[in-house]
Parts: C-alpha cells; sequence; structure tokens
C-alpha cells in the first residue's frame, strides 16, 4: 500500500468536490422545481398540458442521460439563434449545459415519483376537505402537497442518490467534478484500483450523508404517525 | 433534403450505421443482463444466507455498485482491466499496452453494475414465497435441488419479472455510459455521426429517438411477459 499515494489521490480528489455538490445542490433544486410544474400539468385536468407532461415524462425517462446532455451541449450551440440570443453567455458554459440536462432530466423521474405520492392520498382526507370549504390552492398546499409528499418521500431519496451518482456524466462536458478527475488521474498514473477506491469512498460517503438528511426530514414528517412517548 | 441524404442508407448516409448500433446496444444490454443475473443471484443468495461473512460480503457488494457512479466502475473495469491484460502480456513477453475488448468490459461493468440492482429484486422474489410452500416441499420430502427447480425458481422468477424490467431499462440507458470505451454502440455511433457532420442536433435527436424507441418496444415485451406469467394468478381471471 502506498499511502503517499493514497493521501495525494484523496486531496486531488476532495478538490473536486465542491464542483459535484454544486452539480448535485442545483440540478436537484432546479429540477425540483420543474418537477413540480411538471405534475401539476400532468394532473391538473387540462387534457392538452396533460399530454404535454405524458410526453415530456416519456422522453426524458426513456432516453438516456448522456444524449440529454451531448443534445443540449453541442446541439444547442449549432443554432445561430442561440449563439446569439440572450442565454448565450449563459449556456455556452459547460457547467449550466450540465445542470440544466441534469435538470430536465431529474424532473422527468421526480414528476412521476410525485405524481406517485399525490395517488396515494386517500380521497377521503380531500372530501373532508372539501366539505368543511377548502378548494383549490388552499387544499393543495394544506392537504394533499404535505400528504403527498411524505408518501413520495422513499422514492425520492433514491432519486435524489441516483443524481448524485449522475453529475459523474457532467465530466463528459469537460466539467471537471469528482468523476472527471479520478479518471484524469487514472490515464496518468495507470493504478487504476487506488485511484477508483479513493473517488469510491468520496462517493459513498457523500451518498451516505443525503440518504441520512432524508430520513431525517421523513422522521421529521412522520412524528404524528409514531406512536406516542410513554409518560413516567 | 441534406438532412434526409444524411439519415438515409445512401453512400453518405448514416442510416445503415445508426441502425447497427442500436443492434449493438441491444447486445451489450443482453450480455449484461445475462452477466448480472448470474452475479445477482450470487449476491443474493448470499445476503439471504446464515452465513454473517456471506452477509457482510453481499452488503458490501450492492452498497458499493449502487453508490458509486456508472462511469466510474466504467473506467475501473476498463482501465483495471487494460492494464490486468497489459501484465498478462508483459509475463508473457509482449511489450506495449493492450486493450480489453470494449464489447467485454462494457457488458462487464454494466453487467456488474446490474447484477447489484437483480441481487436486490431476486431477494425481494425470494422473501415474497410464501414460507408454507416452502414447508409443504420439506413435507413431501422434496430434496433442496428438487425443491430449487420446482417451487422457488418458478415463483421467483414470476416476481422479480417486474424489477428485471426496471433493470433491463436502466441497463439499456447506462449502456450509452460504455461509449466512453470507444464500443460503435448506438451513442457512440450518433456521436461520431454528429462530429463528422456537424450535425450535432439532429444526430443527438436521431440516437435519442432510437433510444426511446429500444425501452418503449421492450416496455411492452415485459408488459405481455408478465401478462403470461402470471396468467394463471387470480388477478388475471377477474377474482380479486
Amino acid at each position: 500500500m502506498d499511502f503517499a499515494f493514497l493521501s495525494e489521490t484523496t486531496m486531488t480528489l476532495l478538490a473536486a468536490v465542491p464542483t459535484t455538490l454544486a452539480l448535485f445542490s442545483l440540478s436537484v433544486a432546479i429540477g425540483g422545481l420543474l418537477a413540480l410544474l411538471i405534475v401539476w400539468m400532468r394532473v391538473g385536468g387540462n387534457p392538452v398540458l396533460s399530454a404535454f407532461a405524458k410526453g415530456y415524462i416519456f422522453v426524458f425517462r426513456g432516453s438516456p442521460l448522456l444524449i440529454q446532455m451531448f443534445l443540449v451541449f453541442y446541439g444547442l450551440a449549432q443554432f445561430k439563434v442561440i449563439r446569439d440570443g440572450p442565454l448565450w453567455p449563459l449556456l455556452r458554459e459547460p457547467f449550466v449545459c450540465a445542470v440544466l440536462s441534469l435538470a430536465l432530466c431529474t424532473a422527468g423521474y421526480s414528476a412521476e415519483i410525485f405524481r406517485g405520492g399525490i395517488r396515494s392520498v386517500s380521497p377521503r382526507e380531500i372530501e373532508a376537505a372539501r366539505s368543511i370549504g377548502m378548494s383549490g390552492f388552499l387544499l393543495v398546499r394544506r392537504i394533499i402537497a404535505p400528504i403527498a409528499f411524505r408518501y413520495a418521500l422513499p422514492s425520492y431519496s433514491t432519486e435524489v442518490v441516483l443524481m448524485m451518482k449522475s453529475t459523474s456524466l457532467a465530466s463528459l462536458v469537460t466539467v471537471w467534478e469528482v468523476t472527471g478527475v479520478a479518471q484524469r488521474l487514472i490515464s496518468h498514473s495507470y493504478r487504476t484500483m487506488e485511484v477508483f477506491l479513493c473517488a469510491a469512498i468520496i462517493y459513498l460517503i457523500l451518498n451516505f450523508i443525503v440518504l441520512q438528511a432524508m430520513a431525517l426530514l421523513e422522521r421529521s414528517l412522520s412524528k404524528h404517525l409514531r406512536a406516542p412517548p410513554v409518560k413516567p | 433534403m441534406a438532412t434526409l441524404e444524411v439519415l438515409g442508407f445512401g453512400e453518405n448516409g448514416w442510416g445503415a450505421l445508426l441502425l447497427v448500433a442500436a443492434g449493438v446496444t441491444l447486445a451489450v444490454t443482453a450480455a449484461a443482463l445475462a452477466i448480472g443475473a448470474v452475479l445477482g443471484t450470487i449476491v443474493a443468495a448470499a445476503k439471504l444466507s446464515h452465513s454473517r461473512l456471506l452477509n457482510f460480503l453481499g452488503h458490501l457488494y450492492t452498497t458499493i455498485f449502487r453508490g458509486v457512479p456508472e462511469l466510474l466502475i466504467i473506467y475501473l473495469i476498463y482501465f483495471g482491466g487494460s492494464s490486468a491484460v497489459t501484465a498478462v502480456g508483459k509475463a508473457m513477453g509482449y511489450q506495449g499496452f493492450l486493450g480489453l475488448p470494449s464489447f467485454l468490459a462494457g457488458a462487464f461493468a454494466v453487467g456488474v453494475i446490474s447484477g447489484s440492482y437483480q441481487a436486490e429484486v431476486f431477494r425481494g422474489a425470494y422473501l415474497a414465497i410464501s414460507k408454507g410452500e416452502l414447508e409443504a416441499a420439506s413435507a413431501i420430502g422434496m430434496h433442496r435441488g428438487l425443491r430449487l427447480r420446482r417451487i422457488i425458481m418458478p415463483q421467483v422468477l414470476r416476481y422479480a419479472l417486474p424489477g428485471i424490467s426496471n433493470v433491463w431499462q436502466l441497463s439499456l440507458k447506462d449502456s450509452a455510459l460504455v461509449s466512453v470505451t470507444g464500443l460503435a454502440e448506438l451513442m457512440r455511433t450518433s456521436q461520431v455521426a454528429a462530429g463528422s457532420t456537424r450535425q450535432y442536433f439532429l444526430f443527438f435527436v436521431v440516437g435519442g429517438c432510437l433510444y426511446l424507441i429500444l425501452t418503449s418496444l421492450s416496455d411492452q415485451i415485459f408488459n405481455r411477459a408478465e401478462r403470461r406469467a402470471n396468467r394463471s394468478m387470480p388477478s388475471a381471471m377477474g377474482q380479486v
């Protein structure tokens, strides 16, 4: 075991962790908001919007993320309208393209997860809310959204972990996050196993932290489902 | 009409190459699913066994290969495998770098990943078999092998089918990452076609559409398989 090499590798990889975290948090946040919009279109009752949402979910869940990312990164730059457009200073940045495609992709998956959560809200609770005069946004905010989110949380935490892993694809559009740096180290040193080990441990720790945070959130959202503490 | 020409089957067309590449993608995914089924069965057996060590090893396998990015695993197997092959080559007197065949490396890498997901699928399916049936099989004197073949396998396969369908879809999309090893599958061919014609948008859209066709066709095949596997179940006969 060459500890000097291992610690040097770990330090180099750790320097790339902020990029991975930035990709991850931005794409989860933007993707989550987008997913809310899509799920609203999907279940809203308007047939045109619903068909659009269905198509969106089909396309983004049915094709690989890598091809979506390349489409955003290489494909958009092909059009003169976009190169001359106001968004070009943003869209020419590989980081922005990576976040955009990660967010678009996770929105498709998350929308389906949220829809599953909404479907598991008991119709009786909605009926009860309606009977005391709640409707529209108030009904969604007070009754449907909190219950649906709690039901959706276990699958959503899986999706969030998948997103952490998906940030690795950003290295293929020249964003130097952990996997990209690891690949560069491997091709310089040919010490595949050691570099892999260091990078794998970093990802496992990141995923562990994310899963713990999600479990904590789930616990705090289901307080009322636990048995009350026994009074001494 | 330039668009039609580059996508066509003529001299300058990429149509035939793209279709062949879609076939390669299917082949990689099928090989990966088969490798994953073997690995998944072993790991599921390890996780279900009573040995602490085997339990631990099974958990280690699923934790690592489900928690680490797919791309990193592909690098590990491609570069790691290649340096292993080079070392063997050196021992046999060959100087220089020897690469692992990219189809083999890709199928094995995606197979290792799909194995970690299939292990969970098989474990869940085994746990779904009712204990009574296993006891009944032992009670009428079936020994382990016969019980495995007659009672466990048919039911595990039926319960696992929806999960396997999910894993297939995942592997189909993971196989796009094998393009980094240079294997001319659908992703790589779209990339090459896009680069050499400068029609990036067109070829990535076409590549994406071919993936959509693959995923939706396989979805339908799995749905039919599921209906067939469940044809003797009460719900299929409208009794639930």
